[in-house]
């Protein structure tokens, strides 16, 4: 469904991104790992719309969207939930839920109960500032507000990022949910265990470059794997 | 009775001053509040409008001459954004406010340019020239005038940036522009129509204070475009009810003080008032404190 063919991004000078070769097929969750500054964010800004690649393509089915304005990347149906949340703070969660569906002309309630049925603990604070929610509100309001722009791609930047495990376990049974209801997800993560537990494809991003990709599965039980990033020492 | 006489004629012009001090602070507090810009070309934009109601009024019937000269001012302020601030959009905050500095001093000198310096006389607008007897005391209509617009104009823009679309992504993009884009919104769209609401409500702040003050020279918008700066800054810049109240109780303070015999003081006052609220809430009445925006 997404396509990426050898994206390099730089930043001044200092290449972040060079040459991934990536896809994320229709309906599925595909994972992206890696140590901090990999590059991880910078590929899903990209994807965005926010940071223009100095080289490569990125096709959405038959479409090159490559370095399209965030605004067509949204009408084309891609979203991104952004690292660190960035709720508005001093808007309501209902404006805040508002603004994700900016670009729609249609009536969004049925999308509202939607987000109100995945998130009723949103449903209850709807008048309240977004700054006063907890870190895992914040989180499901994030994802709210992405689901809004009814997308058929959402890109997750680091949901469980500051958030106890019981509040991550949520989010994750919520990332399934909503890939079951057929939103295809892009997801990044620290927590990798996790991540790749519920991933169909999972990609390790290492200083900018791919290193490996796989099943999920196939990532979990590798004995390399393991060891840099799901903090299981071999003996 | 006596006294209340004697006081409603400074309370009224009081209130008439902040009420034109509110529609230039506005503008003020708009840009600030998205772009972190203190717009020091907002002032002389103000005078262009006087300049502009001056020279329409000599071709067309006053009609026309009014929505003609808003037209301009509006058209004025998009374009100073469009070419002057747009392109250094990422660049350091300090080049933009420099962009600033350079866009007043032009107006002016083209407001010299083109006027030759001399000041001119303001054009009567019927209807708000005139004068009116209240509660026994005359005064101009536009005194009276003043408040009950601003007001409307107020409540108009709150209902603006908090019902409507535009508005959401106002509050939205003055929070953080990268978000914002995300969610879909045309940040330059969006500050674009800032500074149209911003010099719109200018062009009808110039009318009502040329209207009072009746001469229109090159400079002499620096004044009210300074004080109603403080206002903005008094009230907490970046609010709309911060530059609001801040620019009604200058307006007000100001003419208690000429009442009371130091017209010299008056202008003092305000840029005291200024250092004072500098010293000891620099946020102002309203202010929150604004993160950096990157
Ligand atoms: N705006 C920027 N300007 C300059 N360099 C940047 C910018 N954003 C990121 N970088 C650099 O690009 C590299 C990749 O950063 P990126 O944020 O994509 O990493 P990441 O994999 O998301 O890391 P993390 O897991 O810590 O979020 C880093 O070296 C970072 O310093
Ligand atoms: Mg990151």
């Amino acid at each position: 469904m997404l396509k990426i063919d050898e994206l390099r991004v730089s930043y001044g000078g200092i290449e972040a991104v060079k040459g991934i070769t990536m896809e994320v097929p229709e309906g599925k969750i595909v994972t992206l790992i890696g140590a901090n500054g990999a590059g991880k964010s910078t590929t899903l800004r990209t994807i965005a719309g926010l940071v223009k690649p100095a080289h490569g393509r990125i096709h959405l089915q038959a479409e090159d969207i490559t370095a399209l304005n965030p605004d067509r990347i949204v009408s084309k149906g891609i979203t991104l939930v952004p690292e660190g949340r960035r709720v508005f703070p001093d808007l309501t969660v209902l404006e805040n839920l508002k603004v994700g569906a900016y670009l729609r002309n249609d009536s969004i309630e049925d999308d509202l109960k939607w987000v109100y049925e995945l998130f009723p603990r949103l449903k209850e604070r709807s008048w309240q500032p977004a700054g006063t929610l907890s870190g895992g509100e914040q989180q499901m309001l994030a994802v709210g507000r992405a689901l809004m722009s009814r997308p058929k791609i959402m890109m997750m930047d680091e949901p469980s990022l500051g958030l106890a495990p019981i509040v991550v376990q949520g989010i994750f049974d919520i990332i399934r949910e909503i890939n079951r209801q057929g939103v295809t997800i892009l997801l990044i993560e620290q927590n990798a265990n996790m991540a790749l537990k519920i991933a169909d494809l999972a990609y390790v991003m290492e200083t900018g470059k791919i290193t490996r990709s796989g099943t999920g599965q196939e990532l979990l039980n590798d004995e390399s794997i393991k060891e840099a990033y799901l903090g299981k020492k071999r003996k | 009775m006596e006294l209340f006489q004697k006081i409603l004629p400074t309370l009224l012009s009081g209130i008439s001053a902040g009420g034109q001090y509110a529609l230039i602070a506005l503008g003020y507090t708009m840009v600030y509040g998205i772009l972190r810009l203190i717009n020091f070309a907002h002032g002389d934009i103000f005078t262009v409008a006087g300049f502009v109601m001056f020279y329409a009024i000599t071709a067309m019937p006053l009609y026309l001459a009014i929505p003609f000269t808003i037209l301009v001012t509006v058209l004025l302020g998009f374009t100073v954004e469009r070419v002057a601030y747009k392109p250094l959009r990422s660049a350091p905050r300090m080049s933009v406010m420099i962009s600033a500095i350079g866009v007043s001093y032009l107006l002016q000198n083209l407001m010299w340019y083109v006027t030759g310096g001399q000041a001119q006389q303001y054009p009567s607008i019927p209807w708000i020239s005139g004068k009116v007897m209240v509660l026994g005391v005359e005064t101009k209509v536009v005194t009276v005038i003043t408040p009950f617009l601003t007001v409307i104009l107020i409540l108009l823009l709150v209902f603006l940036t908090k019902r409507t679309k535009v508005g959401l992504a106002m509050r939205a993009a003055a929070k953080d522009f990268e978000t914002a884009r995300l969610m879909g919104i045309k940040i330059d769209g969006v500050i674009s129509v800032t500074f149209v609401i911003g010099s719109f409500l200018a062009a009808v702040g110039s009318m009502l204070f040329f209207t009072n003050y009746s001469t229109v020279s090159p400079t002499v918008g620096m004044m009210p475009g300074l004080k109603a700066f403080v206002a903005a800054v008094f009230g907490g810049i970046g609010s709309i009810p911060g530059a609001v109240v801040g620019a009604f109780i200058i307006g007000i303070c100001e003419n208690i003080i000429r009442s009371l015999g130091w017209s010299t003081f008056s202008d003092a006052f305000t840029f005291a008032l200024l250092i004072v609220v500098l010293c000891v809430k620099p946020t102002g009445l309203f202010g929150e404190k604004l993160e950096e925006k990157v």
